[in-house]
C-alpha cells in the first residue's frame, strides 16, 4: 500500500495525506467543523440578545432607532455582493481561469473593504454620540433621527408632568438597558467585523497566491475554503442587520 | 485555516535507518518546539500538564493544610480564597481538559488509526502553543496576586465585588478555550478522513471513539463558555449590564451560560479517561471487550445528553420546579451511559487472562473510585437530596471522585501502559505497584471523609469552619499527605525510568492493536514504516498466540 | 456536638430532616450494595481468572444481549425510583403550608440581617417557634448568598433583584447552624450564624420585648413619611393605583397584560414604577431605585399586605379607575402563590438594588 500515486508528488500535498483527494476531504471536514463552532460562538451573543430584548422590549427598540439603518441597509448590500463575487472566484477557481479569479478576488476584497470602512464610521459615529458602554455612555440627549424628540420620552409619552425626581430615576433604568442594548451591537458587530477582518486577510492571501500561479482546476481548495468561510460571515451578517437595525421601526405605537 | 494545505515540504522519506525513532529525529530546541510530529507535540503536551498539575497540587496541599484547624490560621481567608481558585482554574482547565486528549490523544490517535499524523500538524502545533499563552496568563495571574473568584466565577461577584486579577484570568481562559476547539476539530477530521484502510467506525478501538465523542463536546461547547467568559470580562472592565442585576441584568443567565459549556466539560474530562480503560482492561485480561457497540454508542449518549443536564447545577438557583424535574430526569438518564461502561469493563474480565501490571491496578482503583463518584451522582441528582448538600463537601467530594479517582486514575493507567510506546523503556514495576496502592489509599482517605462532611453540612470554599468538622477534615488532610506522596513518588520514578528503566521491545504487554503490533517502540517520525491495513475486529485477542515472540521486528519494506 | 466522636448525620431538627435523612439511607444503601457487587464481582475475577501461565488463551468473547440489557434496565428502575423520591420531597420543599408566618431575609457581604413581622431584627441570628410554619423571604444587596440550615436540610440561594423563598418547620428545640453556602468574597466563611429553636411561649415572650414597631408599622410609617399616602390613597389629588387589597391581586397594566401583585411586582413598581403601568394611569410615580433600602422594601410590603379592601359605598376610586381587578378569592390576607415556591426564585432581575452605585 505504499502510495506510489501520481498525485503525491503534487507540490500542494502535505507529506502525511495519501493523496489530494483526502487532503481536500479533511480540509473541507475540518471547516465545516469550524463553522460549527463559529455558529456556537456567535450563539452565546445570539441568546443574550434573545432574552435581554424580550427583557427590555421598549428600551431595545427605542436604542435601535439610534443606529443608522441607511448605513447597515448600505453595507447588507455591499455584503450580498460580495458573496456574488466571491462565488464567482470559486467557481474560476475550479475553471481553471487564474485572471478572473485574480479580478473577483480583488471585487471582493474592495467588497470587503468597502463594508469595514462604512462600519469604521459607524463607529465612529456612535463614540461621538456617546453611545459606546462604559463610563462615557450618556443616551440623554439623544434624537429621534426621524422625529427630532428625544427618545428618551418616546417609552413614557404620558409622563408629561414628571418632574426631575421623575425623570432621572427613569431614566437611569432605561439609559442601563440601553446600555446593554449597545453593549450587545457591539459585541456582535465587532465580533462579526473581526471576522471580515480576518478575511480580509485570507483574501489578500489568496490573490498572493494566486497571482503566483498555485491554483489550477486540479487544486483550488483554499478558495473553496475562503468562499464557504466568506459565505458563513455574510449570512451572520443576514442575520445581525434586522436584529439590531430594524426591532425599532415599527415599534413606535 | 487553511495554511497547512499549501505545504510545500513534501518530506518523501523512502529510505529509513533501524534505530532511528521520533525522539531521535532531531535534538535541538527548534526541532522540539516547531515540530510538526503528533508524538513530539503529545510529549510537550505532557510535561506542560505534569506541571501545571503540580502547581494546582501544591495549591491543594496549602489548601488542606489550613484545613487541619477550625480557625483560619495559617492563610488570611482572601488568600486561602485564592488558593481554592487557582487551584480549581489550573486544574480543571490546564490539567484535566486538556491531559488524555492533549498527550495520550496526540500521541495515539494516528497510531491507532494507521495515520502518519493528525490531519493539520501545524493546527496542532498551534494548539499546543494557544494552549502555553493561555497558561500564561494564568500564571501570571497567579504571581501578580491571584483571583478568588472561585473557578466558577459567578457574577455579580466575578464582575462587581471581586478586587482580584479576574480580567487577566478570563482572558487566559478565553484564549486556552481556543486550544480546546482547534484540537477537537483536529481529531474529529483525522478520524474521519484518517484512517487506515479496512479500518471501519466499529473496528476502530473504544479509546478513538472516546476521542471522538470528547471532540464533539469540545467543538459545540467550548465556543460559549469563550463568549460568556467575554461577556463577563466586558462587563468587568467596561461597567455594562449583562450577568450584574445592580446595571440590569441577570446573575443567573451567566450560571446558564457557565454550565451549558461546564456540564459537557465534564465529560471532556472523562470520556477520554473511559477510553483508556477500554484499552488497558482488554489488553491485561487478554479479552475482547465485552458489548463494544453498547460502549461505542454510551459515547454518543454523552454528547447528546451532556448538553441538557447543565440546570442540575442550578437547583437550589432559583429555577422553576419543572425545570428541575427535567433536570434531574436527564440527569438519571445520563448515568445510564457510564452504569453500561462499569458493567461492560467488568464483564470483560469474565474467563480472562488477567494480569496485575501497574496499570491494570489503575483500572482497578479507577473502576472502584468511578463507581462511588457516580453513584454519589445519583444522589447529587434527587432533587429533594440536593437541596441539602448542594455547594457543600459533599459536593468537592463527588466531583473528586470522578475526576481523580475517575480521570486521574485513567490517565496513570494509560502512562504506564503507553510509556514503554512513548520511550521505549519499562517504568520499574514493583515501585509503580506500590505508589498505585499509596495513590488508592491516600485518594480515599482524602475524600470520603469529605461526604461525611457535606452531609453533616460542612459547606465549601470555607476557610473556618466549626469546630466539631475538625476530626474529619485532619482525616481529609492526612489522606492529601499520602496522596501527594504517591504523586511525586510516580513522577519521580517515571523520569528516572527514561534514563534507566530497561528496553521495552515494541510490544511488551502483548497487545493488540497498530500502535502496538505494526510499529516499532518509540515510534519512527511518520509512525509506520508502510500504511498497515486493517483485516480484523479490535481486540482480538483469542486469535493471538502469546507464546510467541510479541518483540520481533516490525517487517521493513513492501 | 463533641468534636470526640464524628458524627454521620447533622441533627434532625426541621419536618425535613428525617425525610431527606431516609432518602439518604436509601441512597447509600443501594450505592452501597453496587460498590461491594461490583467491585466483589471484580476482585472475584481478578483471583479466579489471574494468569497462570503467559500461554493461556482465553475463549473469544461472547456477546449477551439480555445481560446487557438487564443493566441497562434494572439501574434505569432504580433511577426512577430516586428520582420519584427526590421530587416528592422537593415538592414540599417549594410548597409552603397557607398559613406559614413569614419572615425577611436580606444577605449582604457578610452578614445576614432578619427582619420579623412584628418588626423585631436581628442580625445573624435567626429566632422561629417550634412547630409552626415559618416561609422565609430573601433577598440579596449585593452578590449571590445561599442560606442554609444543615439541621433543617434547607438551603436557596439568595439572589440580587429577586427574591427567594423557602419554608420549614422545626420540629426540636435548640441552636443550629446558619450558613451561606454560595461563594460570596473575603469573609464567605465568617457569613454564619445560628438558627434558635424556641417553645412557641419562649418565642411569644422573645419576640414581645421588642421595641421595635412591627414591619407593618414601619412600613405605615413610610409610607406617610415618603409621601405615598399623597397619590395611593382615595382622598388624595393626584391618582395613584388605590393599594388597599393590592397584595395578591390581579392588576390589569397597560401594554393589556395581567399580572399578580406579589412581593417581586411591588418591589419593581416601587424602584422602577414605569416598568409595569397598571392600566389607566400616567407614568408619574417617582422612581425610589437608590432611594429606599431592601429592608425598606419589604416593610412597605409588609404594610401593603395588611391593607385589605374597604368595602364602602364612597370609594370613588373604584369606579372611576380600573386599579385593580379583584380576584374571585375572598381571603384578602396573604400569598395566593402559583404552587411550589420556596427553594425558588420567582424571577428575572428587576433593576437594581438600592445603595449600590448606579453605573454612571
Amino acid at each position: 500500500m505504499h502510495s506510489s500515486d501520481h498525485s503525491a508528488h503534487h507540490p500542494a500535498l502535505a507529506h502525511h495525506f495519501q493523496d489530494l483527494d483526502q487532503q481536500k476531504d479533511a480540509t473541507w471536514l475540518a471547516m465545516w467543523v469550524f463553522l460549527a463552532t463559529e455558529i456556537m460562538f456567535f450563539g452565546g451573543l445570539f441568546l443574550a440578545y434573545v432574552i435581554y430584548r424580550s427583557s427590555y422590549p421598549d428600551a431595545f427598540a427605542i436604542a435601535s432607532n439610534a443606529l443608522n439603518v441607511n448605513m447597515g441597509l448600505g453595507n447588507t448590500f455591499v455584503l450580498i455582493i460580495s458573496s456574488f463575487t466571491m462565488a464567482m472566484s470559486v467557481y474560476s477557481a475550479q475553471m481553471g481561469q487564474i485572471g478572473r479569479l485574480v479580478v473577483f478576488l480583488i471585487l471582493t476584497l474592495i467588497l470587503g473593504s468597502t463594508f469595514l470602512g462604512v462600519k469604521y464610521f459607524e463607529y465612529k459615529d456612535k463614540f461621538e454620540s456617546h453611545l459606546v458602554p462604559g463610563r462615557h455612555f450618556d443616551f440623554a440627549h439623544h434624537h429621534d433621527p426621524k422625529t427630532g424628540e428625544l427618545l428618551e420620552g418616546a417609552h413614557s409619552e404620558s409622563a408629561n408632568k414628571a418632574t426631575e425626581a421623575h425623570s432621572s430615576g427613569h431614566s437611569e433604568k432605561a439609559k442601563r438597558e440601553i446600555q446593554i442594548f449597545f453593549s450587545l451591537y457591539f459585541a456582535m458587530t465587532g465580533l462579526h467585523a473581526f471576522h471580515m477582518i480576518i478575511g480580509a486577510g485570507l483574501l489578500t492571501w489568496l490573490i498572493v497566491l494566486a497571482l503566483k500561479g498555485r491554483f489550477s482546476r486540479e487544486y483550488n481548495s483554499p478558495v473553496e475554503l475562503v468562499g464557504l468561510y466568506w459565505h458563513f460571515v455574510d449570512i451572520v451578517w443576514i442575520f445581525l442587520f434586522p436584529l439590531l437595525y430594524l426591532i425599532g421601526r415599527h415599534h413606535h405605537g | 485555516m487553511s495554511a497547512h494545505v499549501i505545504d510545500s515540504q513534501v518530506i518523501v522519506q523512502t529510505e529509513h535507518k533501524e534505530q532511528e525513532n521520533y525522539l531521535t529525529a532531531g535534538y535541538s530546541l527548534k526541532s522540539w518546539f516547531l515540530t510538526l510530529d503528533h508524538k513530539r507535540i503529545a510529549i510537550l503536551y505532557l510535561i506542560s500538564v505534569t506541571a501545571m498539575f503540580f502547581v494546582g497540587g501544591v495549591f491543594a496541599s496549602l489548601m488542606r493544610l489550613e484545613l487541619m484547624t477550625p480557625q483560619s490560621d495559617l492563610f488570611e481567608p482572601d488568600n486561602f480564597n485564592k488558593l481554592f481558585t487557582m487551584h480549581g482554574i489550573v486544574m480543571v482547565f490546564f490539567f484535566i481538559i486538556p491531559a488524555v486528549p492533549g498527550v495520550l490523544g496526540n500521541f495515539l490517535l494516528p497510531l491507532m488509526i494507521g495515520a502518519k499524523d493528525v490531519a493539520f500538524p501545524r493546527l496542532n502545533l498551534l494548539s499546543w502553543y494557544v494552549y502555553i499563552v493561555g497558561a500564561a496568563f494564568t500564571m501570571f495571574t497567579i504571581v501578580s496576586g491571584g483571583v478568588d473568584t472561585g473557578w466558577t466565577f459567578y457574577t455579580p461577584y466575578s464582575t462587581s465585588s471581586s478586587q482580584t486579577h479576574v480580567v487577566p484570568v478570563v482572558l487566559g481562559l478565553f484564549i486556552t478555550g481556543f486550544s480546546s476547539i482547534l484540537t477537537g476539530l483536529n481529531f474529529m477530521v483525522t478520524i474521519h478522513r484518517m484512517r487506515a484502510p479496512g479500518l471501519s467506525w466499529f473496528r476502530l478501538p473504544l479509546m478513538v471513539w472516546s476521542i471522538y465523542a470528547t471532540s464533539i463536546i469540545q467543538i459545540l461547547g467550548t465556543p460559549v463558555i469563550a463568549v460568556t467568559l467575554m461577556m463577563a470580562g466586558l462587563e468587568k472592565v467596561l461597567r455594562i449590564g449583562i450577568f450584574d442585576p445592580n446595571l440590569g441584568g441577570d446573575p443567573v443567565l451567566f450560571q446558564h451560560l457557565f454550565w451549558f459549556y461546564s456540564h459537557p466539560a465534564v465529560y471532556i474530562m472523562i470520556v477520554p479517561g473511559m477510553g483508556v480503560i477500554n484499552e488497558v482492561v482488554t489488553c491485561f485480561s487478554r479479552r475482547s471487550i465485552f458489548g463494544y457497540r453498547a460502549i461505542a454508542f454510551a459515547n454518543v449518549g454523552f454528547v447528546v445528553f451532556s448538553f441538557v443536564v447543565w440546570g442540575h447545577h442550578m437547583i437550589v438557583a432559583g429555577q422553576s420546579v419543572y425545570s428541575a424535574l427535567i433536570f434531574s430526569i436527564l440527569s438519571y438518564l445520563v448515568g445510564i451511559f457510564s452504569a453500561i461502561k462499569v458493567f461492560n469493563w467488568t464483564a470483560t474480565m469474565y474467563k480472562g487472562s488477567i494480569s496485575f501490571d501497574t496499570p491494570m491496578l489503575y483500572v482497578f482503583g479507577f473502576q472502584g473510585l468511578f463507581l462511588i463518584g457516580g453513584l454519589t451522582g445519583l444522589f447529587l441528582a434527587a432533587l429533594g437530596f440536593d437541596v441539602h448538600v448542594h455547594d457543600t463537601y459533599f459536593v468537592v467530594a463527588h466531583f473528586h471522585y470522578v475526576m481523580v479517582g475517575g480521570l486521574v486514575m485513567a490517565f496513570l493507567a494509560g502512562i504506564h501502559f503507553w510509556w514503554p510506546k512513548m520511550f521505549g523503556r519499562k517504568y520499574p514495576e514493583s515501585i509503580a505497584r506500590f505508589s498505585m496502592i499509596l495513590i488508592f489509599a491516600g485518594f480515599n482517605l482524602t475524600f470520603f471523609p469529605q461526604f461525611i462532611l457535606g452531609y453533616l453540612g460542612m459547606p465549601r470554599r470555607y476557610a473556618s469552619y466549626p469546630d466539631e468538622f475538625q476530626v474529619l477534615n485532619i482525616m481529609s488532610t492526612a489522606g492529601g499527605s499520602v496522596l501527594g506522596l504517591g504523586f511525586l513518588l510516580t513522577a519521580a520514578y517515571m523520569i528516572w525510568s527514561l534514563f534507566f528503566g530497561k528496553e521495552a521491545g515494541k510490544n511488551p504487554w502483548k497487545a493488540t492493536g497498530l500502535e502496538w503490533e505494526k510499529t516499532t517502540s518509540p515510534p519512527p517520525t511518520e509512525n509506520f514504516f508502510e500504511t498497515p491495513t486493517v483485516d480484523e475486529e479490535p481486540y482480538n485477542y483469542a486469535n493471538r498466540d502469546f507464546t510467541k515472540d510479541f518483540n520481533e521486528e516490525v517487517k521493513v519494506g513492501a | 456536638m463533641q468534636s470526640s466522636t464524628v458524627p454521620l448525620f447533622p441533627e434532625q431538627a426541621s419536618s425535613f430532616a428525617l425525610q431527606v435523612d431516609l432518602l439518604y439511607l436509601f441512597l447509600t444503601a443501594v450505592s452501597a450494595f453496587f460498590t461491594i457487587l461490583v467491585s466483589g464481582i471484580i476482585i472475584f475475577f481478578a483471583i479466579k481468572y489471574r494468569r497462570r501461565s503467559d500461554a493461556e488463551r482465553p475463549p473469544m468473547t461472547v456477546a449477551n444481549l439480555l445481560l446487557e440489557i438487564t443493566w441497562i434496565v434494572v439501574p434505569l428502575a432504580i433511577s426512577f425510583v430516586m428520582f420519584i423520591w427526590g421530587a416528592a420531597i422537593f415538592f414540599k420543599m417549594a410548597s409552603p403550608p397557607k398559613e406559614a408566618m413569614d419572615i425577611y431575609v436580606t444577605g449582604k457581604q457578610w452578614m445576614w440581617k432578619i427582619q420579623h413581622v412584628n418588626g423585631h431584627r436581628e442580625i445573624n441570628e435567626l429566632h422561629v417557634p417550634l412547630g409552626k410554619p415559618v416561609r422565609l423571604t430573601m433577598t440579596s444587596e449585593d452578590v449571590l448568598h445561599s442560606f442554609y440550615i444543615p439541621a433543617f436540610r434547607i438551603k436557596a440561594d439568595v439572589i440580587p433583584g429577586s427574591y427567594s423563598k423557602m419554608w420549614f418547620q422545626a420540629t426540636k428545640p435548640g441552636k443550629y447552624h446558619l450558613f451561606c453556602a454560595e461563594y460570596c468574597g473575603t469573609k464567605h466563611s465568617g457569613m454564619i450564624g445560628s438558627v434558635i429553636v424556641m417553645e412557641q411561649s419562649e418565642y411569644d415572650a422573645w419576640l414581645g420585648n421588642t421595641k421595635d414597631s412591627s414591619l407593618a408599622e414601619a412600613g405605615q410609617k413610610l409610607f406617610k413619611t415618603m409621601g405615598c399616602v399623597n397619590c395611593h390613597s382615595a382622598q388624595s389629588d393626584i391618582k395613584g393605583p388605590n393599594l388597599e387589597g393590592i397584595y395578591g391581586k390581579q392588576v390589569r397594566l397597560q401594554d393589556g397584560n395581567t399580572l399578580i401583585a406579589d412581593e417581586r411586582y411591588l418591589r419593581e413598581s416601587l424602584l422602577v414604577p414605569n416598568a409595569k403601568l397598571t392600566e389607566g394611569f400616567p407614568a408619574n410615580m417617582p422612581a425610589y431605585q437608590g432611594l429606599i433600602t431592601e429592608e425598606q422594601i419589604l416593610q412597605l410590603i409588609s404594610y401593603m399586605r395588611t391593607l385589605t379592601p374597604v368595602v364602602t359605598s364612597n370609594t370613588p376610586s373604584k369606579a372611576s379607575t380600573p386599579v385593580t381587578q379583584a380576584t374571585p378569592k375572598p381571603e384578602a390576607t396573604p400569598a395566593p402563590k402559583p404552587p411550589a415556591n420556596s427553594a425558588t426564585t420567582e424571577s428575572k432581575p428587576s433593576g437594581s438594588t438600592p445603595k449600590s452605585e448606579p453605573a454612571k
